[in-house]
């Protein structure tokens, strides 16, 4: 498969039809593609998803340890979001210290997640200040055909909703083999937090792009959202590239990105 | 001997149901899954193509380069990403199982990668991933002489079994737990990957070779269903 | 500049080897290793090898006897480049003879500067071509430095306007048709200028967004089957669907 970059041609092209609204797998810029989700990646992850949109295919592991807090959180939890932009996902991607691609991403998943406080901290005490657990996402690509950070968020959701705590032996030490019932406790006043990218050429801006479009791309910025007391509330933002954003491009993402999310939690029900 | 069960019920020489399906990742040049039972590897294929950087072509040949590795929450334990020394040495050793039927010289100055993660491990994860590398680089295309088919014989305090998982590569009494990882050229007898760790007496080695025939056949004829399967 | 040679760029394409929907072949899939026939009178050919008496696979793909001679087509897999092979490829460097092409293979592609239509002189190089600009090249050589271009030939030159993209490098023979019959079909259909790379990019320019949009949709109900029997009556069908 090719890891040749865009030409200077196809761009004028996308520019042109991203103007008028158009896209080549006949969605509106604004749409995103088919989303199919599934749980049990893996049977030793404490909660996995599996994540197609489109053909970009994400998978995505949860994994609880046991171990000291943060001396400046001695009652809450960790959590640390992870991954690797495998090479076996894409041409672009090599073996070797991570690029700034595979930095990012996860960055950007954590915040999402963190900042949303979907996940209820104070309850992973297990003993007070001692011990408490961490949760411990792991994204890995498996296909990248574009927007492969709203893919990974809609995966680290789906799995986090659907954890197990790992059981404890007599000494609160963790025990793979137990398999306890306890889900990984949730905040009741946060709602499903996703990411929504959305990525500008010329003067339009499109939502979701296959990775021939994100290539032709100048610029991304990803906001992470929730909701929290049925509220709307944008919990992240990274603007990812060189060219600006106008004020106006960025109101108009403020109207898009509540609908966005409504159908992408609308798409996602049967798994939260 | 012969009601000889198995923890799981199967018998000496049974090995775990294999799935095996090519394709898997669209954008590789071939990609497939193969699993035996619990254990899933996934391998891609990239390839042959530029290998940068340039002071490390080689006018003669072509380079197969592999990497494979263990997913974090494919285990237990969760696993640091990043290699570890054991999945380097790993690499290396389904390297060199699958580099005799490929014909490198055929492509100077470039690489073909092949990338082998395994996604759920219960024992037995190099033999899956060979497997599934294998069928990858049929996919890809690449000109290969022949398959690689490869299970872990292994030994359980004397009696010698087929595609040991977990809780057998963990058993202790009597002479302990033996595993013997091996990879063949398929319809020859030509091993390409030999491995072991235990506890097993030279003259019963024969016993092992001959049931790892066997047991290439099978996966064999599972390989190449998945290849033909593509097509229909 | 070659504007009106662009319609015809295809034709070229089949000076290489064409596979049609010829029913008299006899075809099967095989995987390496596997025995296609068995016979010291066949004659063993492309991606196959004999081992006594028996024509063996040596690679996963279509086996197809035609006569006595047996070979395996390869269906799946990335660009294998061939001299007089068209490609269609995207400039990565100006150097100081040449343009170095890529050309989606696993060696780049380059265009030596006198291989320009007119004179060029070095200083105006990137005004003829200039990175991420697209050409559509015949591969004149081979060798150990590289994959050498020309850009003599019909149809041959910089691309202007309209659009790349990329289908299975296998298939191409399936796009272009027998005797270009497909790939007049599309252009008839549609109105647009199309140009098929052996490498398996394929360049798109219509009048309007749609019907580019509908060329490649084509092309792409073309390749998408790994196996498909009566092509050309279905592609007849799809035109009046879509």
């Amino acid at each position: 498969m090719s890891s040749m970059d865009t030409s200077n041609l196809t761009i004028e092209t996308l520019k042109q039809m991203f103007a008028v609204g158009r896209r080549f797998d006949g969605r509106s810029i604004e749409d995103f593609r088919d989303l199919k989700v599934s749980l049990d990646v893996s049977n030793k992850a404490e909660g996995s998803a599996r994540v197609l949109l489109g053909k970009t295919e994400v998978i995505v592991g949860v994994k609880l340890q046991i171990g000291a807090p943060y001396p400046d959180s001695p009652n809450k939890g960790n959590l640390m979001v992870s991954g690797d932009m495998l090479p076996l996902a894409s041409p672009r991607f090599e073996n070797g210290p991570p690029g700034f691609v595979a930095i990012e991403l996860p960055r950007l998943v954590d915040r999402a997640i963190r900042e949303s406080k979907v996940i209820d901290l104070e309850k992973l005490n297990v003993v007070p200040g001692e011990k408490v657990w961490t949760v411990i996402v792991d994204i890995y690509p498996l296909n990248d055909d574009g927007n492969l950070i709203d893919a990974a968020t809609i995966g680290a959701l789906v799995a986090l909703k659907n954890t197990n705590l790992p059981g404890l032996d007599k000494d609160n030490k963790i025990d793979y083999d137990i398999k306890s019932k306890d889900k990984l406790p949730l905040s009741k006043e946060v709602q499903n937090p996703v990411s929504v990218s959305f990525f500008k050429l010329g003067d339009s801006i499109i939502v979701d792009p296959t990775r021939e479009e994100e290539e032709a791309c100048e610029v991304r910025v990803t906001w992470g959202i929730s909701k929290w007391n049925k509220q709307y509330m944008i919990n992240s933002c990274q603007k990812s590239g060189k060219t600006p954003f106008t004020q106006a491009e960025i109101e108009k993402m403020m109207v898009l990105l509540p609908k966005k999310y409504d159908e992408l939690n609308e798409k996602l029900k049967k798994f939260l | 001997m012969a009601s000889f069960k198995r923890h799981d019920g199967r018998s000496l020489t049974d090995m775990r149901p294999m799935t095996a399906k090519v394709g898997v990742v669209p954008n590789a040049d071939g990609s497939a899954m193969f699993a035996f039972g619990n254990t899933i590897a996934i391998a891609a294929v990239y390839g042959p193509r530029l290998l940068h950087p340039q002071h490390m072509q080689d006018p003669a040949t072509g380079i197969l380069r592999v990497n494979y590795d263990l997913l974090s929450f494919s285990v237990a334990d969760r696993k640091k990403p990043g290699p570890s020394r054991r999945s380097q040495e790993i690499s290396k050793m389904t390297e060199w199982a699958l580099a005799p039927v490929l014909d490198l010289e055929a492509f100077p100055n470039t690489v073909i990668d092949v990338q082998v993660y395994i996604i759920q491990a219960d024992a037995g994860t190099r033999t899956a991933g060979i497997n599934a590398a294998s069928l990858a680089l049929a996919h890809a295309g690449i000109p290969m002489k022949n398959l690689v088919c490869s299970v872990a014989i292994g030994k359980q305090d004397t009696n010698i079994i087929v595609d040991l998982d977990k809780e057998e590569e963990d058993f202790e009494d009597g002479e302990g737990a033996t595993d013997f990882p091996l990879a063949k050229i398929a319809n020859t007898d030509q091993f390409t990957l030999i491995q072991l760790d235990g506890k097993i007496p030279p003259q019963r080695v024969k016993e092992v070779l001959d049931i790892a025939n066997k047991s290439c056949e099978e996966i064999y004829e599972v390989q190449k269903k998945a290849l033909k399967e593509l097509v229909e | 500049m070659m504007k009106n040679d662009f319609k015809n760029s295809a034709e070229n394409s089949e000076d290489i080897a064409i596979q049609g929907e010829d029913t008299t072949k006899k075809r099967k899939i095989v995987v390496p290793g596997e025995v296609i026939a068995s016979g010291e009178d066949y004659l063993p050919s492309d991606g196959t090898r004999r081992e006594g008496k028996d024509v063996i696979a040596s690679r996963f793909g279509l086996a197809e006897e035609s006569g006595r001679v047996i070979k395996v087509i390869s269906i799946t897999g990335a660009f294998v480049p061939r001299r007089n092979n068209v490609v269609i490829g995207r400039v990565t460097n100006v150097t100081f003879n040449g343009w170095v092409v890529d050309i989606d293979a696993a060696a780049n592609g380059f265009l030596p500067l006198d291989e320009s239509p007119r004179f060029i002189s070095k200083n105006d190089m990137a005004q003829f071509l200039a990175i991420g600009d697209v050409i559509s090249a015949k591969i004149w050589s081979i060798n150990n430095r590289g994959i050498d271009l020309s850009l003599n030939g019909k149809g041959l030159g910089k691309l202007e306007g309209g659009f790349i993209f990329r289908v299975s490098p296998n298939r191409v023979p399936r796009v272009i048709g027998r005797e270009g019959s497909m790939i007049n079909l599309i252009k008839d259909k549609t109105g647009c200028n199309i140009s098929v790379g052996q490498n398996g990019w394929v360049w798109i320019k219509g009048n309007d967004i749609d019907s580019q949009i509908r060329a490649r949709k084509a092309i792409e109900f073309v390749t998408d089957k790994v196996h498909v029997e009566g092509l050309t009556d279905k592609m007849e069908a799809w035109f009046t669907e879509n």
